[in-house]
């Protein structure tokens, strides 16, 4: 399969009165034609900004990418002029955000939202936009779309607004989809629903999706792969299957740990991650993790550890990598 | 929509009596009274046999009452008796004023709309660049300069200039003329006050437009419309501006309503004969149908923008229009 997107050594950085935040310290993954990426990880450690940087929209200032490329399609999107950036936006790269109830401008129609971005993009008069528009509130379940079309933000449940996100993500027929965090902000019965969509949308028109979540059990359902995010660095990536069944990171470990799960008896306590993730302005050579991690050793201290392959499709940054497997074998 | 504006239309009733009660009443605590100051104005010795018959002539000595059922009896029947100072029909007095000061606070309004909204979004989308600099400076300078000083300037910097270059001076036209008799005239006249008095109100207005766009700009919906690569004209236009334009309306609208009365100094020094001038005349006279009638004209004119503002409101709000 060919690589739509490829990041490499993303940094992004922000100039704070505190200092210098570095929210995400060098990243670097491939995402695959319609291929479903997951990208996990605590609230603050570089994910939404990973994301934004993508589509060069983070607030500058105080925020701006210092370092790496990022290729679409082999296009160095860093290259492109404002001009051109925004024919890759909605068009090319679309985007869901996390808070339906905010990010949907509360004066406009909805169909208005649609259509606008089809008349930018696709040069439809305002007839054909306005089907267009229809079939794809129709797509994403929302019934009687010609009513919905003429109403507001505010007529609409936080599940339906995110539908709404998802049909103009899908408007252009962008080639990949960038969802931050879609559900979080739902209910736990719709956010099922809106999974099931996004999944079903995604493959039945083959777009790829980078999907961003701080939860592992909708990670488990439906990415081909995962990339388990700290302190701003990639820190295991690997198959689903990989990353939930063989973690080798202790975080990793850590993060599934603290999620309940089916199939263990209902007495298992929970075992959250200790502590605070790290400051984001303080961050030495060491490891960001080993404050907080079981497994630590001396070297965690003096030198960070670099990802590498420990298996086909299986990296990880982890000194410790195999005393983990061996605790996981005999527990 | 319409339960809406009715509801509002509504409103307006209760405040209208509100402040019909507070001036009548507080007029009147006021020591003195329109014959003392006629008839002893000077120092000069009044007879008060002539103090009394004078009072009796013009309904002082009723029971207050009764004086106040006569004021709200005339204005619900919009007549409202005669000047207790001129003896003329207080609609006369003021109907010759409210034409000119109406005209001024549109002009002024419009001279303060087409200075505000685009300054205050150029300053906003450019925040912290010479521009934006530039139009805090230009707005700063206008909220700190009093427009009657300013009008001072335009007239000594027309005296000057036309002295120079036609090597006479010209002068604004003193007279008040209708716009609908000559409007050349009229316009070469009312112009002046109108930038000055705008200018200042421009400057508020801007402020408000650039806080406030500033504000919208940060929120989500911005964000989304950015990632749909819509063009930053449209960001702008559409998405930005409907949002953030709420409280400069309600400035704009507070600021007109002020004009109506308020422009005092202002006319003094343009020499115009409106309603600010004639307030302060008729309160030092303590000509009470006069002040009551001109307190629930500028009372009325105030009631009426706010409910224009509401009604604006609606229109930028699809969430106040639905409530």
């Amino acid at each position: 399969m060919a690589k739509l997107l490829e990041v490499e050594d993303l940094q992004t950085q922000f100039f704070t009165s505190a200092g210098v935040v570095k929210a995400v310290d060098g990243i670097t993954y491939d995402v695959e034609e319609g291929e479903t990426v997951a990208v996990v990880g605590e609230s603050g450690c570089g994910k939404s900004v990973s994301a934004l940087s993508i589509l060069r929209l983070i607030p500058d200032p105080p925020g701006r990418v210092v370092g790496g490329h990022i290729k679409f399609m082999g296009q160095d999107l860093a290259t492109l002029s404002d001009e051109d950036m925004r024919t890759v936006r909605g068009r090319q790269i679309a985007m869901v955000f996390q808070e339906p109830m905010t990010s949907l401008n509360p004066v406009l129609t909805i169909g208005l939202q649609i259509t606008e971005t089809l008349q930018q993009h696709l040069n439809l008069n305002k007839e054909e936009a306005n089907a267009r528009a229809v079939e794809l509130l129709g797509k994403v379940g929302i019934s009687d779309p010609d009513r919905r079309l003429k109403q507001y933000p505010h007529h609409l449940s936080g599940g339906m607004r995110q539908r709404v996100m998802i049909a103009l993500a899908l408007s252009c027929n962008p080639k990949l989809i960038i969802a931050d965090e879609p559900t979080t902000a739902l209910d736990v019965t719709i956010q099922a629903q809106i999974l099931e969509l996004m999944k079903d949308l995604t493959r039945e028109l083959d777009v790829a999706l980078i999907v961003i979540t701080h939860n592992l059990g909708v990670v488990a359902r439906y990415a081909d792969r995962v990339n388990v995010m700290y302190a701003g660095r990639i820190i295991e990536s690997g198959t689903a299957e990989d990353v939930y069944h063989y973690p080798r990171h202790p975080y990793t470990l850590a993060l599934l740990r603290s999620v309940p799960r089916m199939d263990q008896p209902r007495k298992a306590k929970l075992d959250p991650v200790q502590g605070q993730p790290p400051d984001l302005t303080k961050l030495d050579k060491g490891c960001a993790f080993r404050p907080r991690c079981n497994f630590a050793i001396d070297k965690c201290t003096s030198n960070g550890p670099v990802l590498e392959t420990i298996e086909k499709g299986h990296t990880v940054a982890c000194w410790q990598h195999e005393k983990l497997l061996n605790a996981l074998e005999t527990a | 929509m319409f339960q809406y504006i009715f509801k509002r239309l509504l409103l307006m009733i209760p405040t209208l009596i509100g402040a019909a009660i507070l001036i009548f009443f507080v007029l009147r605590l006021i020591p003195g009274d329109v014959c003392e100051l006629r008839l002893a104005g000077s120092g000069l010795y009044a007879d008060p046999e002539q103090i009394k018959l004078c009072r009796d002539n013009l309904g002082l000595n009723d029971p207050i009452l009764v004086q106040f059922w006569d004021f709200i009896f005339g204005f619900l029947t919009f007549d409202m008796g005669e000047s207790m100072w001129t003896g003329r029909a207080i609609t006369y007095e003021i109907g010759l004023r409210f034409q000119l000061s109406l005209q001024v606070a549109v002009m002024a309004t419009l001279v303060a709309i087409f200075i505000a909204i685009p300054l205050g979004t150029i300053s906003a989308v450019k925040q912290n660049t010479w521009i934006d600099y530039f139009v805090r400076a230009f707005s700063i300078a206008g909220i700190a300069m009093p427009s009657f000083w300013l009008g001072i300037i335009i007239i000594l910097g027309l005296l000057i200039s036309t002295q120079a270059m036609f090597g006479e001076p010209w002068m604004p036209p003193i007279q008040y003329v209708s716009p609908f008799e000559d409007l050349w005239a009229n316009l070469s006249q009312l112009i002046w006050p109108a930038v000055a008095t705008g200018y200042r109100y421009s400057a508020v207005a801007t402020r408000m437009t650039r806080s406030a766009l500033l504000e919208v700009l940060r929120e989500d919906y911005i964000r989304t419309a950015r990632a749909k690569g819509l063009v930053e004209k449209l960001i702008i236009n559409r998405h930005a501006l409907k949002n953030s334009l709420l409280p400069v309306v309600t400035v704009i609208g507070i600021e007109f309503a002020f004009l109506m009365g308020g422009l005092v100094v202002t006319e003094q020094v343009f020499n115009l004969n409106g309603l600010g001038k004639l307030f302060v005349e008729s309160v030092l006279n303590q000509d009470f149908t006069l002040t009551q009638a001109l307190v629930m004209v500028v009372v009325t004119v105030f009631v009426f923008t706010n409910f224009l503002v509401d009604i604006c409101y609606a229109w930028l709000d699809p969430r106040i229009r639905y409530a």
